[in-house]
């Protein structure tokens, strides 16, 4: 099992949920998040001072997917995320020990 | 003459400059003495005083979209809790001092502490046709807003005990004697014969330049200027821009004490200057920095009604307009001022109120026209350069009485009740460290 671990631009969230439920994707988790990469920050003018703002809103998505579904959950996100400027985000994949169903209590694959 | 009195101009001016149907009205109330009350001048007036109440909230709002979160509250109730507590100084002392009859033309005696004798009887010194209770209370939300405005000077960052020993010292020492001054009989500046028409020295000049005080004695808020501080809501700030706007009609065209053509043309004096400062704020963002930006509309607005604010009962539409597009630019200037001099005027209350009501009161030297008000002025352009001169030294006594008596109550507060909030709270912030809660729970 691997987690897929994307930070992408928030207006491209419907897209890329579309795109993941399109291969049979289940669930999924959004955070709202702050950062910067290569794309720096963005300048603000309050009465005439300029201020840098270094932190830009991204969203971050969280997905478990069984190891074989690693690349077509990766290509689906690329694919919905791209506008090919900069900023556009990344996707990082994870392993993941285990995972557990509250309600029944299953394990592992069963419980994704 | 007594020509720095909008308060002195009763409606007899209708028949001075021979205006139509207030004309034909005014005999019956200019000829029959004080005690007669015309109904139409005290509906206004009191309307008028509901608008500049008003001015108090929407400059918690102003205000209030301009900090950070978490002091959303502290900042708001900065304004609001000055409509209590000013009122009631003002009934017990503050209008005694600032209108009872005059001592050694400072400031006003004790006659009237506690509102005795101000009653429904129009008194003829400051209003002859409405009831003097009816001044009193317009009078007096002009004392509550004049000390919300300070507040911008100093925001994020004092404690909300020294404000309340604050205000009430600042309001009893600095407003009530500048305003006897330039508004009461037998105030200096009132004899010398300074124009002032709605409070641009009173109000803007005096609270402007306390503001400053207050920034450079409490120092600076933690952080600034290394870290960015911004605005956490400007559509809040918008909307408090627009109401002050709204409230101000009553500010000014209210000033006129009486319901005719000077109030008329006060009003729209008022709104041209408005307008245009909108416009030119704007102007000079787009100019400097490429961007028109919507809190520089906003700012813009509230510079154009200081600027106006002395003038708006001497000056006719086109001074107006000129009087709003220069303030526009001087303001957009003069804010970019604190960041060469470090010093932390937060919100800009000496940027906007102290150099655009020095703006307006000059302007009023230059414009002031008795074909627009009789018992006005003629200033520069009409032939009379001394007027300019007169309301020079209005400004330069305002600003230095007001900034170096805020110095003294700030130093004095400072050391018995302690101005600033610990360092802790200020990072916690105002809203939960003075007030126990905080703005929004989202």
């Amino acid at each position: 099992m691997k987690k897929v671990e994307a930070i992408i631009k928030p207006f491209k969230l419907d897209e890329v949920k579309e795109s993941l439920s399109g291969i049979g994707i289940q669930g999924l988790t959004v955070t709202e998040v702050k950062g910067f990469g290569r794309q720096k920050g963005h300048t603000e003018l309050y009465r005439g001072a300029e201020y840098v703002v270094d932190f830009l809103p991204k969203v971050k998505l969280e997905i478990m997917v069984k190891d074989d579904a690693v690349a077509s959950v990766v290509a689906a996100i690329e694919k919905a995320a791209k506008t090919g400027r900069i900023g556009d985000g990344k996707i990082f994949v994870l392993p993941v020990e285990e995972v557990v169903r509250i309600r029944t209590g299953e394990r592992g694959d069963q419980a994704l | 003459m007594r020509t720095c009195t909008p308060w002195k101009r009763s409606i007899g001016l209708g028949m001075v400059v021979g205006l139509g149907a207030l004309a034909v009205a005014a005999p019956a109330q200019a000829e029959t003495g004080p005690t007669a009350v015309n109904a139409g001048d005290t509906a206004w007036l009191l309307a008028s005083s509901a608008l500049v109440l008003l001015m108090t909230p929407a400059l918690a709002l102003f205000y209030g979209g301009m900090v950070r979160t978490k002091n959303v509250l502290g900042t708001i109730m900065q304004s609001f809790f000055i409509i209590g507590l000013v009122s009631v100084q003002w009934a017990l002392v503050g209008y005694s001092l600032a209108f009872a009859p005059d001592i050694g033309h400072f400031v006003g005696g004790l006659q009237w502490v506690g509102l005795t004798g101000v009653g429904g009887e129009p008194n003829a010194d400051y209003a002859a046709t409405v009831p003097h209770q009816a001044f009193m209370v317009f009078q007096m939300m002009f004392a509550v807003i004049t000390p919300a405005l300070i507040t911008g000077g100093c925001a994020e960052r004092m404690r909300f005990s020294a404000f309340v020993w604050f205000t009430i010292l600042w309001c009893t020492l600095v407003y009530d004697p500048i305003a006897h001054w330039v508004w009461g009989m037998g105030g200096w500046l009132h004899d010398m014969g300074a124009l002032d028409f709605a409070g641009g020295t009173v109000v803007h000049i005096n609270s402007g330049f306390a503001a400053l005080a207050a920034a450079i004695v409490m120092g600076r808020r933690l952080g600034y200027p290394s870290e960015p501080i911004l605005p956490h809501n400007l559509t809040l700030t918008v909307l408090g821009a627009g109401v002050l706007w709204f409230g101000w009609f009553g500010f000014n065209a209210g000033s006129a004490l009486t319901s005719g053509a000077l109030a008329a043309s006060a009003f729209t004096a008022t709104h041209l200057a408005a307008a245009t400062a909108t416009v030119s704020w704007c102007l000079a963002e787009y100019l400097g920095r490429g961007k028109a930006s919507v809190l520089g509309a906003a700012s813009g607005a509230v510079a154009g009604l200081v600027a106006i604010t002395p003038a708006s009962g001497y000056v006719g539409p086109m001074a107006a307009i000129l009087i709003g597009g220069g303030v526009g630019f001087v303001c957009y200037w003069a804010v970019s001022l604190k960041h060469s001099f470090g010093y932390d005027d937060s919100l800009d209350a000496f940027g906007v109120h102290g150099v655009g009501g020095t703006f307006g009161a000059l302007a009023t030297g230059v414009f002031a026209s008795k074909a627009i008000n009789a018992a006005g002025g003629n200033g520069l352009l009409y032939g009379n350069a001394g007027q300019l001169v007169t309301q020079a030294i209005g400004v330069v006594a305002t600003a230095v009485y007001s900034f170096v008596v805020t110095v003294i109550i700030l130093k004095i507060v400072d050391a018995t009740v302690g101005l600033r909030v610990t360092e802790d709270d200020e990072i916690t912030g105002l809203d939960l460290s003075q007030h126990g809660e905080v703005g929004y729970n989202l």
